[in-house]
């Protein structure tokens, strides 16, 4: 009961500490609204405004028809170059997609001598290329199939699939973007906040009053742990309603108490990361080259930007150990498919638990600290 | 007295100002060359700006400041007169690079003035010589003892024998020896060259006693200037440091009235502190060594030695700070054990720094602590209200500690020490920097506490005045207690006049090395040849050649650094090009066949046979259906209806429901092209089965080519678009951190002090980390040719030329943010930003430029990494040469001059 008194007076003097820095609030708010905020919008579509060129040998109706069918916002006004420029061109860079139309090929395709149409795809954009394939061939069909109308075509197949997304029935990229960013933001800034809160205490010489003082390594970690905590579950939380929900209008399909239960939770552990750094870097210098060298890792790897079963199989069980893996899984599960506690409980657990480890490491290193 | 002299250093009405602070106000002074002048008051007063200001490190506010004839607002005067001059600045071996050895040092500083390697390696044999730093040069300056890099800071400013030597408090936590070694030297030098004019600040009456001139200064204005001998006769006292409080303000020597000690009573009781046979270990340097001593209860016990001595060190393992190699002590009887928490209420300890919190104020400072040491609320309240008046900080209770001048700051320390009553107090130099009226209060106070409340007071100090206060001393050097016992006691032990010589006499044993410092060997006492004087102005490659040869040397000591330039971008190489990942494979995929047909099997087995689909154990109904989905067990979900194969079999089409785990968005899209992709090759089967030819139907055909990437892997195009952001990265953070880092040491002065000029400046410290940027280029290069196996095709020449020309662009982008921060940390994340964002977003890496709106492809054609992803892209995937990509390389060259002149317009030749 005295300890955790003593826990709360300690953390108001780190409350008190955390605003009353312009440079660290200011970053805290700068992050929370100006980064999630462009993260979301800036990142367009999946297939946004592809370029697009078009070799056109046939210059017939179709092959005009088929350059008019290629418009905002999936793809941008087709250029019109000869069949020898577009190697340079596609070299340089200039055009995703080429879609080269041989001569002859509107009256070839009355005659039914099946004519071929080139499409050159610049497949360094891997993650336009695959997709813009597929548009452009179901917009090669569409019009084919219009302009032709041959009534001796079956059109119905054999099976018909009717494909649904769940959770973003739309695909709003925002959606994913905002979530995405937010949790990304969200490890940095903890990570950073705790860990130069201890060096700073280092740099400062106020460790050591600490240490002089009848307070455990356990007090002192905890009061940094939910003073920060607090400020940034507080940052988080108008966040989540005024940036992602207010000006991004992503909708949170599960409970929102529970999301930020869950967040306090990984603050919890993201802060055990920080102190634990804090421990180990010398000078704020070499703290702020750490946390560059983990967070990096840990928002990349934390299954939001490509998810786990794609990371090779060397790499699964190490960023099993990272907790923002377990909180990415957790947050999108609630955010995006509206799960409850029964079904998050054990990415929950398995975060308390990491977060514990962590602080227990960094608790075993504190005085080691200050004798270096 | 002397002759009068022209002055070498004429002020006129000049004032300087920070923020709200005044720290000069309306000075008129003329300093005469030729002498030795002296600058006294206590710490704050104005004195380390005003000879920043004469130095030419600091820009002048208002006023003028005349040296060496001419007037330092001008750059050309400065050019001029800069290498006339040597400013040394406070703090021990400020200027000094400490991982350099003492010979390494003092090279720089001689190529930085020009001089001939002949030169150069006669005046450092003789300066070294002269100051006992021979047996050391090959020494890192980081590691000498504090005297030993005052002296090295000396050798470093009599490098280029200067016609004027400003020292700042040169003294300040040095051991009495070395003190007087240090005086002896410049009195030796000054004997060498009598024309060259000195000018010396200290807090030190006693040093300022010797010498030729004097300028009192308190608050920011010249309180009187004269010799030692007119100071104390205008005020009628016989040693200085009485002269000074007779020439403060009448509010402010209010309390000057001598200090009176009762005697101390035994009380017979255990020890308050013994300690036997301490020994600290740092690595394989000894810091403190067998160190035995016991303080009584209630005695006041001192001491002193120089800083690094080890003082601190045995201070920190009594207050179970520091864990001891060897050796056990006893508080009270108790052996020190840093988990006893009760013990630590018995303790106060007020350590060297201001250790408080300088964001809160004074009474929440006191509370604060107060409440830490679970004092009851009522009691804390009185017990805070009468210390903080009997403490003078009742007036300053609403101000933020931070704020407060250093004597007020001190008092605050000792008054959260004393707060929750101790037993022990332990001091570590409490009185470091304060004036000497504040540091009169202060005794008192601790006279009170020792002998009306019984309080065992253990203290370190570098004053001797306060030595003699103190009931008993001991003096350490090296690590070593060389002796202890009262102040009387010592002195007639070693039968010395005064307890400072009887010091100097211990530590003179200790050493054992009897050299004369005090003269020059007479070999080189003739006068030397004029001087010739360079010229200093312009561009010197020699100069800019030191530089990188000095950066490079102290990036190659740090190991931390070294490991995050190369190790860091490995790391992330592999972490960014694998996190980023856009191949969708290894899905996982589950069915609900209500139908259980052959049929309907046949297509969940396509399905699953495919390479990016991983079967998971069958659904049985819907919720589990949802369930599965919800918890992301699987992301693709089909759903067969009954009745499916029936259907088929009478050509109904019937319909297969798949549903799309959409909260990844970027992989659904994909995802969904795989499943339809396995669903058209099923329904071509069932075709086929029918006994159709599939392709009959179709009346013309497709030719998908994937061109550069034709196995469509996006590691063939991120491997080679990753070193796009890592060579930003990496060089920028590296260049921006080393710049501010000297800010922050303080180096930098060695910048604004010397003839180096700005390009010199920036560019000297750029070649390094250019060049660790190519080690760095090649060592990515083999990582993602060999480890992530992406075939290279292009010209490797091509790429290495983009390669150069990229990190000579990325370091200047850190020059250039190096001058907009001014703390290591702002410069690390300001670079990482400023250098991520815009590459990850506009350079092409994930999102092409042709395909970004039309502000956007803006940015990115204003973004070097933009023309670098191109070429990087183009010759390892697209296979093309320089004939192709020339023009990118001239573009990216453009940005070159762009930063670097920026750069050069931001960065300050002066301090502001």
């Amino acid at each position: 009961m005295k300890s955790l008194l003593r826990i709360f007076w300690l953390g108001t003097k780190e409350l008190r500490a955390v605003l009353g820095d312009p440079v660290m609030s200011g970053l805290i708010l700068f992050v929370f609204t100006v980064m999630v905020y462009s993260q979301a919008a800036e990142i367009p579509e999946n297939l946004n405004n592809a370029s697009i060129v078009i070799v056109d040998e046939d210059n017939s109706p179709l092959s005009r028809e088929i350059s008019d069918a290629f418009y905002p916002p999936f793809f941008q006004r087709p250029d019109h170059l000869g069949i020898d420029e577009i190697d340079i061109a596609m070299d340089r860079g200039e055009y995703l997609f080429a879609l080269v139309i041989p001569p002859r090929f509107e009256a070839d395709l009355r005659k039914g001598l099946k004519p071929e149409i080139q499409l050159n795809i610049d497949a360094t954009a891997v993650l336009q290329a695959g997709l813009g394939d597929g548009y452009i061939q179901s917009i090669l069909a569409d019009e084919i199939s219009r302009h032709i109308a041959r009534e001796d075509v079956q059109t119905d197949l054999p099976i018909t699939l009717v494909l649904r997304r769940a959770f973003n029935e739309n695909g709003t990229q925002v959606w994913f973007s905002a979530m995405t960013g937010l949790l990304d933001f969200l490890s940095m800034v903890t990570i950073l906040l705790t860990g130069a809160a201890l060096i700073r205490e280092r740099e400062h010489g106020t460790i050591e009053h600490l240490l002089v003082m009848p307070l455990t390594a356990f007090e002192i970690a905890a009061a940094k742990i939910w003073a920060n905590g607090l400020v940034i579950i507080g940052a988080f939380t108008l966040s989540l309603n005024f940036v992602v929900k207010g000006f991004l209008n992503v909708p949170i399909a599960g409970s929102e108490a529970l999301l930020i239960a869950g967040t306090g939770l990984y603050l919890f552990a993201a802060a055990a990361i920080g102190i634990l750094l804090g421990t180990m870097a010398r000078t704020m210098a070499q703290f702020a080259l750490m946390v560059l060298m983990i967070v990096l890792p840990m928002m990349m790897l934390s299954g939001g930007m490509s998810p786990i079963e794609s990371q090779p199989a060397i790499v699964q069980p190490v960023s099993w150990l990272l907790p923002s893996r377990h909180y990415m899984a957790f947050a999108q599960a609630v955010a995006f498919r509206g799960a409850g506690i029964s079904t998050v409980w054990p990415e929950l657990l398995t975060i308390f638990g990491l977060g514990a480890v962590f602080l227990t490491g960094s608790l075993a290193r504190f005085r080691n600290t200050i004798s270096s | 007295m002397h002759p009068p002299k022209p002055p070498v250093i004429s002020l006129r009405g000049v004032s300087q100002r920070y923020k709200s602070v005044v720290a000069l106000d309306d000075i008129s002074l003329d300093i005469p060359a030729g002498i030795m002048a002296g600058l006294i008051g206590p710490d704050g007063v104005g004195k380390s700006t005003l000879l920043d200001l004469i130095s030419g490190a600091r820009a002048v506010q208002t006023g003028e400041v005349m040296v060496l004839d001419g007037n330092m607002a001008s750059t050309r005067h400065r050019g001029r007169a800069g290498p006339r001059i040597a400013y040394m600045p406070q703090g021990l071996g400020k200027n000094l690079y400490h991982t350099l050895s003492v010979r390494e040092n003092l090279t720089f500083f001689a190529q930085l003035f020009g001089l001939t390697p002949k030169e150069r390696e006669a005046r450092i044999a003789r300066l070294t010589q002269a100051t006992g730093l021979d047996p050391f040069l090959s020494r890192p300056a980081g590691k000498l003892s504090g005297g030993m890099k005052q002296k090295l800071g000396l050798c470093c400013s009599l490098l280029h024998d200067p016609d004027l030597l400003i020292l700042d408090e040169p003294t300040t936590g040095v051991d009495p020896l070395s003190r007087r070694q240090f005086w002896q030297l410049i009195a030796g030098i000054r004997a060498d060259r009598p024309a060259m004019s000195v000018l010396v600040s200290t807090a030190y009456m006693d040093e300022a006693q010797g010498f030729d001139w004097l300028v009192a200064m308190d608050a920011g204005r010249v309180l009187d200037t004269g010799t030692a001998q007119e100071l104390m006769a205008k005020t009628g006292t016989d040693d200085l440091e009485a002269a000074f409080v007779q020439l403060l303000p009448e509010e402010k020597r209010a309390n000057a009235r001598e200090l009176v000690i009762p005697p101390l009573e035994d009380s017979g009781d255990t020890p308050a502190i013994t300690a036997r046979h301490l020994t600290r270990r740092f690595g394989d340097f000894t810091a403190v060594k067998d160190v035995s001593f016991e303080i009584r209860r209630g005695e006041i016990f001192g001491f002193l030695g120089s800083n690094g001595c080890g003082k601190t060190t045995t201070m920190k393992m009594l207050t179970g700070l520091l864990p001891m190699s060897e050796g056990e002590a006893y508080l009270f009887g108790h052996p020190v054990d840093a988990s006893d928490i009760e013990m630590r209420k018995r303790v106060g300890f007020m350590s060297q720094a201001f250790s408080l919190y300088g964001e809160l104020t004074v009474e929440q400072n006191l509370t604060l602590h107060a409440r830490l040491f679970r004092l009851d609320p009522a009691a804390s309240r009185d017990r805070i209200a009468s210390l903080a008046d009997r403490f003078g900080l009742s007036p300053h209770m609403d101000s933020p500690s931070g704020d407060l001048p250093l004597g007020l700051r001190q008092r605050l320390s000792l008054a959260v020490a004393v707060l929750h009553e101790p037993e022990i107090l332990i001091l570590d130099e409490p009185t470091s920097g304060v004036d000497p009226v504040a540091r009169d209060d202060f005794w008192e106070l601790l006279v009170e506490l020792s002998r009306g409340e019984g309080v065992t007071i253990f203290i370190s100090t570098h004053f001797m005045n306060e030595a003699l206060r103190c009931d008993r001393i001991s003096l350490m050097h090296a690590g070593e207690v060389l002796v202890a016992d009262t102040p009387d006691g010592l002195v007639e032990k070693r039968g010395a006049e005064t307890l400072e010589e009887a010091f100097i006499g211990y530590i003179e044993d200790a050493i054992g090395d009897r050299r004369d410092t005090d003269v020059i060997p007479t070999q080189d006492r003739q006068p030397e040849s004029a001087p010739k004087r360079k010229r200093h102005r312009g561009f010197s490659m020699a100069r800019l050649l030191a530089y990188s040869m000095r950066e490079a040397m102290e990036v190659v000591r740090d190991p931390i650094r070294l490991a995050f330039a190369f190790v860091g971008s490995a790391l992330l190489l592999v972490v960014l090009s694998y996190g980023v990942s856009m191949d969708v494979e290894d899905l996982t995929m589950a069915a609900l066949d209500l139908d259980q047909t052959p049929a309907s099997r046949d297509y969940v087995a396509n399905l699953s046979g495919s390479r990016y689909f991983e079967e998971q154990p069958p659904l049985q109904s819907v919720e589990e259906l949802e369930k599965a989905l919800q918890k992301g067990e699987v992301t693709v979900a089909i759903e067969i209806p009954n009745g499916f194969g029936r259907d088929l079999r009478q050509g109904q089409s019937p319909e297969i429901s798949a549903w799309v785990d959409g909260a990844n968005t970027m992989r659904a899209g994909t995802i969904e092209g795989y499943v339809n992709a396995a669903h058209v090759e099923q329904v071509q089967k069932v075709i086929r089965d029918e006994g159709y030819d599939p392709e009959a139907f179709e009346t013309y055909a497709v030719e998908s080519r994937y061109r550069y990437n034709p196995t469509f892997e996006s590691i063939n195009a991120m491997g080679p678009a990753i070193p796009a952001i890592l060579l930003m990265m990496f060089p920028a953070i590296l260049m921006a951190v080393s710049v501010a880092r000297e800010k922050e040491i303080g180096t930098i002065t060695n910048f604004y002090v010397t003839p180096t000029t700005k390009i010199e400046f920036l560019v000297g410290k750029q070649l390094p980390y250019v060049v660790i940027g190519l080690v760095n280029f090649f060592l990515l290069l083999f990582l993602i040719t060999t480890l992530l196996g992406v075939t290279f095709k292009g010209s490797l020449l091509t790429m290495t030329l983009a390669a150069l020309v990229y990190v000579v662009v990325s370091t200047s982008y850190g020059l250039l943010i190096s001058t907009l921060t001014n703390s290591q940390v702002a410069a690390v994340f300001t670079a990482a930003l400023l250098s991520m964002m815009p590459t990850v977003q506009f350079s092409g890496m994930v999102q092409p430029i042709s395909t970004l709106t039309e502000g956007g492809q803006m940015i990115g054609n204003l973004w070097p990494a933009s023309y670098f992803v191109r070429i990087s892209v183009g010759t390892i995937t697209k296979g093309l040469g320089l004939e192709e990509l020339s023009a990118d390389v001239f573009w990216m060259m453009v940005f070159v001059p762009v930063f670097l002149g920026l750069a050069l317009m931001r960065l300050r030749k002066q301090e502001r």
